[in-house]
């Protein structure tokens, strides 16, 4: 028995090798081939990211070529270059524009590097054109796109872009009264007695839980209370427990929740486990930690003008206001999602690319899935935010 | 590693002189032992007889040998023995070996390990704090024999909470309320001259009526243009103050500062929020003011009152 499979296995071998490697030496002098194409005709985008230099720029002998130059420009922080080949140079200065780009205060922006870039042509005449670029912005907390729409002109067969200057506005010198208040924490000595005990742990309490389940895997959202009279750093670890009570996943809240909760405030949070079906999962078990920590109560942010859009392209939009005297370099705002029966529906963020300065209103647009858009009927949203040299 | 070796030397002489001696210990007649002895204290043992010998003294922790001349007292300096349990003592002379054991017992309270639990709690919990007390003498030996210990929460207003509570097996404890005003209150525990004292945080309940008033506030909000904004977007807008009652729990005690208070702003085109800390009692904001827009206002789970503000 064991001889004639032994030999059938052979066979079966035989037969197979022969189309095996060939489709080895297929595959093998493709990738040679498409190695060669990328290395003699990269995507511009690609090359850009590589670090080519201004050898593979080619002459703004288009409106399109002049654009994609300039992002070439962009790309390598070869900001001289850029500002140089811009038709409206006269109107404002290299380190407005730098600043237009990389943010005149420390932000998301300052420390990111520009990732890909799409150039789309929106109308054209013989002198003028009208050029759509989409920067996509990478950054530590993940990516943001910058869309301009850009003027590009013909002068003397040489096309250049017109810059749509945003400039940042300054806040003008003036002193801000704020009472600050802060938290110190004595936590316990390694020389104290084993009778002295630690300060105590703020207690949290999560005050809802939703399970969704979504294409990508199963979706855990909830809202977490700081009822204490401290400041908490909180995290929120679940565990996804089988029919046969054996943990299937687990996974924490990441950065879809604010870590610092100032006494009474509640946070959302959203916890993914991917490749899970709802169907395989019987219980939930959740794991909410708190750590009592230093923290201040500012700067405090308000959420004007917060709008849910309809779908398509459903978005939850506003802008945050800093009420404090200082620049707060990065904000993160989070939003909580309702039905009509005040349902937890979703929870969703957005890191704010740009610093917020005192008393300067600061757009945000967090977009939202179609199919959940249409069953949210309200919303309530929470910022964290970072300072430098300060987290809060 | 040296502890050990030390541990295991001495474990190996024990073995060694409790094999070379009779397995029931007993008082003889050259050996006049004391019964007990107070750990660090000075001691003497008498001998008698002639001639030279060995003392060996094993206890936990502690090994003594003394060469001595039978006949007269072996004395023993303050702090020599210092460790409380049951000490065997071995004498071996030149033709024959005697044997015994005494008790060294705890010394007067010196110290007091004070377990005091929660060091943050609510007003007006009953039995909400507890208080376990561990008394040791001077060389960290646990009291064994009964003492008065007193537990006391003081610090508050109102009168202070009192328990005496008799040691069993070195360990006191007790339960206390926690007191209705808010505040930290002193938990002391005392042993005759000896306390330990630890900090309760006696802290206010959640916030009851919540109320909050509004009035135009006397500056405008100077519009600033926006990023990507075009000019002509710069708008000068009338804006409200926002300032609660001093927040108390409904205990009348009032919420420590930095409780997030929520304000929420629902007008025509949109929403407001902000979510601000209480600072000298009151938790107070500027918004909006757009005629007709409802205006709440929230702490945690607590909801307080609603305002309208007039077209």
């Amino acid at each position: 028995m064991n001889r004639d499979l032994e030999s059938r296995d052979a066979v079966n071998r035989a037969r197979v090798s022969p189309g095996g490697s060939l489709l080895a030496i297929v595959i093998a002098a493709a990738t040679l081939v498409l190695i060669v194409l990328g290395t003699i005709w990269p995507a511009p985008s690609a090359a850009a990211m590589a670090g080519a230099g201004a050898d593979l720029l080619r002459a703004s002998s288009t409106p399109e070529a002049a654009v994609n130059n300039l992002a070439h420009e962009i790309a390598q922080n070869a900001w001289q270059r850029a500002y140089s080949n811009l038709a409206n140079k006269n109107e404002f200065s290299e380190p407005d524009f730098v600043h237009d780009l990389t943010g005149g205060y420390s932000s998301l922006r300052t420390y990111a590097s520009l990732d890909t870039f799409e150039v789309r042509p929106l109308h054209a005449s013989a002198n003028e054109a009208q050029v759509q670029l989409r920067l996509r912005w990478s950054t530590v907390v993940g990516t943001f796109a910058d869309t301009r729409e850009l003027r590009v002109v013909n002068s003397g067969g040489r096309w250049q872009v017109v810059w749509p200057l945003v400039k940042e506005p300054r806040v003008p010198p003036q002193v801000i009264a704020v009472n600050y208040l802060r938290w110190d924490v004595i936590y316990r000595g390694a020389e104290d007695d084993w009778g002295a005990q630690d300060v105590e742990a703020p207690h949290v309490r999560i005050v809802d839980m939703h399970p969704v389940e979504r294409a990508e895997g199963v979706v855990l959202l909830g809202e977490l209370l700081n009822e204490d009279v401290v400041p908490a750093y909180v995290t929120v670890k679940a565990t996804l427990l089988g029919k046969n009570g054996v943990a299937i996943a687990t996974e924490d809240s990441f950065d879809k929740i604010s870590h610092v909760l100032l006494p009474k405030q509640v946070t959302p949070f959203l916890i993914a486990f991917h490749k899970v079906e709802l169907s395989q999962v019987d219980s939930v078990k959740m794991e909410p930690s708190s750590t009592l920590i230093a923290a201040s109560a500012d700067p405090v942010i308000e959420i004007e003008d917060q709008k849910l859009n309809p779908p398509p392209g459903a978005t939850f939009t506003g802008k945050l206001v800093n009420q404090s005297g200082q620049v707060v370099n990065v904000a993160h705002v989070l939003g909580t999602f309702y039905d009509s029966s005040g349902q937890l529906v979703w929870v969703a963020d957005q890191y704010i690319d740009r610093a917020l300065l005192p008393q300067i209103p600061e757009s945000f647009a967090i977009p939202l899935p179609a199919d959940l858009a249409r069953k949210v009927s309200s919303q309530r949203a929470v910022t964290t935010t970072y300072t430098s040299g300060q987290f809060q | 590693m040296t502890f050990t070796v030390k541990v295991l030397g001495r474990l190996l002489v024990t073995a060694m002189l409790l094999t070379a001696i009779p397995l029931a210990i007993a008082q003889t007649g050259t050996l006049r032992l004391p019964r007990t002895v107070e750990a660090g204290s000075a001691f003497s043992i008498p001998t008698s007889g002639s001639g030279k010998a060995v003392l060996y003294i094993v206890g936990p922790a502690q090994v003594l040998r003394r060469e001595v001349k039978l006949g007269e007292s072996i004395s023993f300096a303050a702090g020599d023995l210092h460790n409380a349990g049951r000490y065997v003592v071995v004498l071996v002379g030149e033709s024959s070996s005697e044997n015994g054991a005494f008790d060294v017992v705890a010394s007067h309270p010196a110290s007091l390990s004070f377990l005091a639990k929660p060091s943050r709690l609510p007003v007006g919990l009953q039995n909400g704090i507890s208080g376990v007390v561990y008394v040791f003498d001077t060389y960290r030996n646990l009291v064994i024999a009964p003492t008065e210990v007193s537990f006391e929460l003081a610090g508050v207003a109102g009168a202070g909470q009192t328990r005496t509570v008799a040691t069993r097996d070195g360990v006191a404890w007790t339960k206390l309320n926690s007191a209705t005003k808010e505040g930290a209150a002193q938990f002391i525990a005392r042993d005759g001259s000896v306390s330990a004292t630890r900090v309760i945080q006696q802290v206010p309940g959640d916030p009851c009526r919540l109320r909050m008033n509004a009035r135009l506030s006397n500056q405008k909000l100077q519009g600033q243009k926006l990023s990507g904004s075009k000019p002509g977007d710069q708008k000068q807008e009338k804006r409200l103050t926002l300032e609660t009652d001093p927040v108390r729990d409904c205990g009348g005690n009032a919420v420590p500062d930095g409780t997030i208070v929520t304000f929420k702003e629902i007008y025509k085109d949109g929403e407001a929020t902000v979510d601000v800390p209480v600072k000298r009692g009151v938790a107070r904001t500027e918004m909006p003011a757009y005629p007709g827009a409802t205006i709440s206002v929230a702490t945690g789970v607590v909801m307080g009152n609603e305002i309208r503000w007039g077209k």
